[in-house]
């Protein structure tokens, strides 16, 4: 029943996408098309590139470990990632960009700086790194596939990365507007059931957080700073940095400089379709996030009660079925007694796996979410859907995540080929005509290899990281954080600092990248320890301590990209008058 | 607090409705502002998106 229903919405899909190409074929028919797109179809269509698995399954994972403080990353995305986005920078994007006939972000950077280095640069780091952030997008998608079919998490990725290369192949990539706006719906429907049935489950709205506030961490999470989950951590412990720093404000403020968005507000017709799209956007980015995060805190309430006397294995802790057959316990002096008698040789720090050769233990006793999903955190949303809900919305929720996916992914897609394309390719070779005859071939190559790289990554990545990192949550967060210190001085002093000059915009993003680079790799601790140059190196995991290892690199990238821009502007030469009043014409009035 | 723990999390529900609402009120109070005439840039520069299109 379920594939029925997800061929009826890949071949719904398929004909909006014909559509949207028949559309683009000639150009006189785009325009008309082009110029008619309403505001509902670009707010849900900006909602639905902006929303994808990575903050459903991912972010709402997240929530089931953190809880109801992730809200505030709800709030960042609807004040920042709609209110600010459209109203701050989309307006002045919009115009800016048909002044200097851009298409694309580095585009925008390069001609507004009159810097083809600036473009190559931006269109090298989109080309470089978005993978990392569409592997995050897949590993979401692949992750319920695998716990709704309940088969095995690389068959899942192989099976969606043919359904996503199959739509690419057939054109996914134009005319994307009505088919985002079709999968909008899509997400809109699915998050709101989704809402309406958490709350009505566990007996609505008050009754379910009072219960929800009722838990208490166990001691690992109160270690690290959990004091529940319907409150914030302690301020400054481990997990109070993760969250504010990582989750929050790396994703809630990142989303401004992301390629893929900042494209969209050239999409309309006037600032008055993003005026209308504000009010479209801010309530669906309500529906998503909100939704999300609130149902994956909730589902702790729903496993701990267990109401439906859901099968665990005694021994992992998880759900009978997703049970991983193992369960690994660090020996020290304290519990070391304790296990001698069935371990002899053992000494304090070995690791033990209580579950090797044993059989599952069969038990209906309730658990935290986290328990419950296996320890894996991108499988708490999965597994609440599936448990918690009727066969029906399993399948709608499937739809719906197949459609956030898909959405986000043909955005990702389009910027990567056009970053490597447009902006690299067509940058570095000087016969115009050679590289436009050959940018076919140049952008559908680069499609092909990040797809490939994206695919490998979503094979290795939960592989690398052990449980409970959040894999999704992080690798959105790196890619959000490093575009913010990258890119957002940049796009800030393009739109409104009519004194900054090339040099400043030039040192203000390669110290911006360099800074955010060396952090992940020298000092945050979970991707620097993952990565190994800096013990390869320098013989210790990461070259500072807590918090340091804890804050993410947009805290001093940004600052130190913005500082390092207004300086050097300072001294060096401005551009002309004619090139700023050609940019900034109608802008500001 | 709607059975929240913590004066925080409950600002932040109540900021996520809040900053909804905000958004819908700015919507609606704007709907008609800023509409602008269709002009050649603008026509130029969907010509040249659809062309960017092809390519992909």
């Amino acid at each position: 029943m379920t594939i029925f229903w997800v061929f009826v919405y890949l071949i719904i899909v398929a004909f909006l996408g014909y559509l949207g190409y028949r559309h683009t074929k000639g150009a006189s028919d785009y325009l008309v098309a082009g110029r008619k797109v309403h505001p509902f179809i670009m707010a849900l269509s900006y909602g639905a590139t902006f929303i994808s698995t990575s903050a459903i399954v991912g972010f709402g994972g997240a929530a089931g470990v953190f809880g109801m403080g992730l809200l505030y990353l709800t709030f960042l995305n609807i004040f920042v990632g709609i209110l600010i986005a459209f109203i701050v920078f989309g307006k002045r994007t919009r115009r800016m960009g048909y002044h200097l006939d851009s298409h694309t972000f580095p585009e925008l950077l390069g001609r507004r700086f009159q810097s083809p280095f600036i473009q190559k640069f931006a269109g090298i780091v989109i080309f470089l790194f978005m993978p990392l952030y569409t592997a995050v997008v897949l590993i979401g998608a692949a992750k319920y596939i695998e716990q709704q079919f309940a088969i095995e998490y690389v068959t899942a990725l192989i099976f969606f990365t043919l359904i996503v290369a199959v739509y690419v192949i057939m054109g996914g990539l134009k005319g994307v507007m009505y088919t985002d706006a079709f999968q909008g719906s899509i997400m809109a429907i699915g998050m709101l059931s989704l809402i309406i049935f958490t709350y009505y489950n566990l007996g609505g709205i008050i009754k379910s957080h009072v219960d929800l506030t009722a838990l208490t961490p166990p001691p690992p999470l109160a270690a690290k700073g959990h004091m529940g989950w319907t409150s914030m951590p302690a301020l400054g412990s481990d997990f109070w940095w993760t969250l504010v720093s990582t989750i929050i404000m790396g994703v809630g403020i990142g989303v401004l400089a992301q390629p893929q968005l900042v494209v969209r507000f050239m999409t309309v017709k006037s600032n008055r379709e993003l005026n209308r799209a504000v009010a479209i956007g801010g309530i669906f980015i309500l529906l998503m996030t909100g939704v999300a995060f609130t149902s994956g805190a909730l589902s702790n309430v729903w496993f701990t009660k267990n109401e439906k006397g859901i099968k665990y294995c005694e021994i992992s802790g998880a759900i009978l079925e997703i049970c991983p057959g193992k369960k690994i316990v660090k020996i020290d002096e304290k519990n070391i007694e304790k296990f001698k008698p069935q371990y002899k040789d053992i000494k304090p720090g070995d690791e033990i796996d209580l579950h090797k050769d044993v059989p599952h233990k069969e038990t209906t006793k309730g658990s935290l979410s986290i328990v419950a999903a296996g320890g894996v955190v991108e499988n708490i949303i999965p597994q609440f859907v599936k448990q918690s809900m009727p066969h029906w919305f399993s399948i709608l929720f499937m739809l719906t995540l197949l459609a956030a996916a898909m959405s986000t992914l043909s955005s990702q897609f389009h910027a990567m080929g056009t970053a490597i394309g447009r902006d690299f390719y067509m940058q570095i070779i000087k016969d115009k005509k050679a590289a436009e005859e050959r940018s076919v071939f140049i952008n559908k190559m680069g499609i092909g290899v990040t797809i490939l790289v994206s695919v490998v990554l979503a094979y290795f990545l939960p592989v690398i990281y052990s449980k409970g990192e959040a894999i999704i949550a992080r690798g959105t967060s790196i890619f959000f954080g490093l575009c913010a210190g990258t890119f957002l001085p940049a796009y800030i002093s393009a739109l409104y600092l009519k004194r900054i000059t090339k040099a400043g915009v030039v040192a203000g993003m390669l110290s911006g990248f360099t800074v955010a680079f060396f952090w992940l790799v020298f000092v945050l601790e979970k991707e620097a320890m993952a990565i190994g140059l800096c013990q390869a190196l320098f013989g210790k995991p990461t070259l500072l301590s807590s918090p340091w290892t804890m804050i993410d690199p947009m805290f001093i990238s940004f600052p130190t990209s913005l500082i390092v821009t207004l300086v050097v502007s300072l001294f060096t030469q401005k551009l002309s008058e004619n090139h700023i009043k050609h940019c900034f014409q109608g802008i500001g009035k | 607090m709607l059975g929240l723990g913590d004066v925080w999390v409950f600002m932040a529900y109540l900021l996520c409705v809040l900053s909804a609402i905000l958004c819908a009120v700015y919507g609606f109070v704007k709907w008609n502002d800023d509409e602008e005439p269709y002009t050649d840039e603008a026509k130029r520069w969907a010509e040249e998106e659809a062309e960017i299109e092809k390519t992909l």
